[in-house]
């Protein structure tokens, strides 16, 4: 579970985030989206510890994030990155194992736990021993998410983690991501400028603008009562173009 | 192996090799200095001789130091036990008195030092002004005096007598001479320059061979400026006690060189090419006669290269680790706050500005002669290059791959050894790579004070005007420089991780 309670933040003048609350439950998935500076990226960087809020408080799981344990508590996330954020000096096996070798694993755990990923993120073996740049841009999405994935935590925190993909890999990845949530039964954030992903993966959509949450709910009750114009414009914005050539929807 | 491991291990590997010195000895050591000249040259060679002869002690030159002041200090600090000085240079530059102290007086005065001086070896070296023969017999120039007459003529004098007070500032406020044009420069150029006509007048050794191979003219000390340059041993008084013999076996020079005899060695030695080792046995010959059994064989030039070599990297090599040693992890400091970052960089480079020449000489007071203030110097002109390139290295990883490290949960020291130095390990390499030619061709220098490597042969070179010597310097030296390039292109593939060359290509 992840709890927000007030959390604001400001670069100098310039606020990032208004005084935000929410709640993500566990085992559920909540999808953000927003256009470009409308504070997701800083909501993200608060949740794993890069920056600290200037008001109120965040819990993760339960436990308090705090200055002093962040480093401690980023273990119970995963963080997938858009285009991987991998490692260009280490090999795929190395880059999804860096933490479980930092927390002296056994090297047979080490193992056998990347055996399981490799299948559950459908890779090969073989893909292993590549550096990120012997890697298409979805295999190395696929290795971010064993990454993140490696030491098994609740919470997964995805930031555009297919932004920079092509549609079918990217249709490929978004099947793969819905099948291994609720498989593996994370509560996740997701965080993504498409709508269509967002209501495809999110149990709910969190709609942000200017720094603030603006509305969250299903895609469904978004769509029936948008809270604002913005709603309403950024769900119109995203509606599929080509579906209108080809009648009554 | 772990990336660390590899990255250290070649280091320490050379550094084993590097630091493999002489074994000791079951003899006492006596170590005998000289300076930057023939004369000192052979004297020193000469004592050597002597002592190794004797069988008391295991005898060392250390041949070439810069200057009085230099072969002073060694001789203060121990580095050396004896070399020949002259007595006005003793009452001049050492004393720093100008009453002319007679040996006794300069006994009392030296002898808290620790020091003692011996007999005169029988022959003068003075200081005095040479005049080309062309400018003697037109000015009619004879004495110092009529230089007055002439102050547009061009002198050349050499730097040490420049600065002295027994020389020019001296000769010149005794005489009233207002000479308009009187420049530096190295004493034997200084008879290519008065032969080929650039210079008029210039300061010589009364003993040097050219001044009758140049037909020059001494003009007359007419109101007595300088005073007696009469050569003798200036030792250290407790080399008796840790070498006895040493000193009796040094001795028997006393009293046996007369003028004509050192000017014929001088002679051999800077105009007939004969190596200073081979003047001083031939000069030992004639001053003691029979009774002096064949000189062993000196050295041949493979392994005097492969010594001269072998010190060089000794230099450039443990200079170059304390370098790295120190220099990473102050560039990875340098990132953590800007006005460490400001200072640091600010005092490597202040460092890098002064000149290796004036270094050495302001470190020789802290740390005497030889291999250790050559190393230090050197230590301290790799700094910068490692440093700044460590931080720019550090520095220019992408933002999101060291928020990628921190998000996933990395630790601090994680971070750094398996993400961030792995990644900026090609911009620290270039600069140990930039260290290490720098230093290559820095360390030619430290044979000044007494430290060996390429520029023995470099310096002995240039004061000889002899080209093969020279060559036999900066050949090495020059080919050096291209092995280290070689040897860093092959540490780099050893320590820069696979993946990094990868992304470098496709990028």
């Amino acid at each position: 579970m992840i709890v927000l309670t007030n959390v604001s933040k400001s670069y100098g003048p310039a606020r990032a985030l208004y005084p935000t609350s929410f709640t993500v439950d566990s085992e559920r998935c909540l999808a953000l989206v927003g256009s470009s500076g409308s504070g997701k990226s800083t909501l993200l960087r608060l949740i794993l510890g890069l920056i600290a809020p200037d008001s109120g408080s965040i819990s993760i799981a339960g436990e308090p994030m705090e200055p002093g344990r962040a480093q401690a508590l980023r273990l119970r996330m995963g963080y997938v990155i858009q285009d991987g954020g991998l490692f260009p000096h280490l090999t795929a096996q190395d880059n999804a194992t860096l933490v479980a070798r930092q927390l002296k694993w056994p090297r047979e755990r080490v193992a056998s736990r990347l055996q399981e990923l490799t299948g559950l993120v459908g890779l090969t073996f073989e893909h292993l021993h590549r550096y990120p740049a012997e890697l298409s841009g979805g295999e190395r999405q696929r290795v971010g998410l064993m990454r993140a994935l490696m030491l098994d935590p609740p919470v997964l925190l995805l930031d555009e983690p297919l932004g920079a993909l092509d549609p079918i890999i990217r249709a490929r990845l978004q099947d793969d991501l819905r099948r291994i949530f609720r498989e593996l039964k994370k509560t996740v954030l997701l965080v993504t400028h498409d709508l269509g992903e967002a209501a495809f993966l999110g149990d709910e959509i969190a709609v942000m603008h200017h720094g603030a949450l603006v509305q969250k709910g299903t895609l469904e009750s978004l769509s029936r009562e948008p809270s604002d114009a913005f709603v309403s414009e950024f769900l119109n914005a995203q509606r599929p173009r080509w579906a209108d050539g080809l009648g009554s929807p | 192996m772990t990336w660390a491991a590899r990255a250290v291990l070649p280091f320490f590997v050379a550094c084993a090799v590097l630091a493999s010195a002489p074994c000791a000895f079951a003899l006492p050591k006596v170590a005998v200095g000289s300076k930057a000249f023939p004369e000192s040259w052979i004297l020193g060679d000469a004592l050597t001789e002597l002592v190794e002869q004797s069988g008391t002690a295991v005898a060392e030159h250390k041949k070439n130091l810069g200057g009085t002041e230099i072969a002073y200090q060694a001789l203060l600090s121990g580095n050396i036990d004896i070399y020949a000085e002259y007595t006005g240079t003793i009452s001049e530059v050492i004393l720093k008195t100008a009453s002319r102290p007679g040996l006794p007086e300069m006994r009392r005065a030296l002898a808290g030092a620790g020091l003692g001086v011996s007999q005169p070896l029988g022959f003068d070296d003075s200081y005095a002004l040479a005049v080309s023969p062309g400018a003697a017999a037109r000015f009619g120039l004879q004495r110092i005096s009529d230089l007055k007459a002439h102050a547009n003529l061009r002198m050349g004098l050499t730097h040490e007598f420049l600065g002295r007070s027994d020389g020019y500032p001296g000769l010149s406020a005794r005489y009233r001479l207002e000479m308009s044009d009187a420049r530096g420069i190295q004493h034997e150029l200084s008879y290519d320059a008065i032969a080929s006509g650039q210079i008029d007048v210039t300061d010589i050794y009364t003993t040097d061979p050219q001044i009758e191979q140049l037909n020059l003219t001494l003009l007359d000390d007419d109101l007595a400026f300088f005073p007696r340059y009469d050569a003798v041993l200036l030792y250290r008084l407790d080399l008796d006690t840790r070498a006895p013999g040493a000193l009796a076996a040094m001795s028997r020079l006393v009293g046996g060189i007369d003028g004509k005899k050192m000017t014929h060695a001088n002679g051999s030695v800077a105009l007939h090419k004969t190596s200073s080792e081979t003047a001083a046995h031939a000069l030992l010959e004639d001053v003691l006669g029979a009774g002096l059994s064949p000189r062993t064989s000196t050295p041949g030039a493979g392994s005097r290269i492969a010594q001269n070599v072998a010190r060089h990297l000794e230099l450039v090599g443990a200079s170059l680790l304390f370098a790295i040693l120190l220099g990473i992890p102050l560039g990875i400091a340098a990132t953590r706050s800007r006005t460490f970052a400001f200072l640091t960089l600010t005092g490597a480079g202040l460092l890098q500005t002064i000149p290796s020449l004036a270094l050495l000489a302001f470190l020789i007071p802290l740390f005497g002669i030889g291999v250790f203030p050559a190393m230090v110097a050197l230590f301290l002109y790799s700094l910068l290059p490692i440093v700044r390139n460590t931080l720019t290295g550090l520095t220019t990883i992408p933002s999101s791959l060291g928020e990628a490290a921190d998000g996933i949960g990395l630790t601090r020291g994680a971070k750094l050894w398996k993400v961030s130095l792995p990644m900026a390990s090609p911009s620290i390499m270039a600069g140990i790579k930039t260290s290490a030619i720098i230093n290559v061709g820095t360390a030619t220098l430290a044979a000044l004070i007494g430290a060996g490597g390429l520029g023995n042969p470099i310096m002995q070179g240039i004061a000889l005007r002899d080209t093969r010597l020279l060559l036999e310097g900066a050949v090495p030296a020059a080919l050096l420089a291209l092995l280290v390039e070689g040897a860093f292109y092959l540490l780099e593939r050893a320590v820069v991780p696979r993946g990094l060359r990868i992304f470098a290509r496709v990028s």
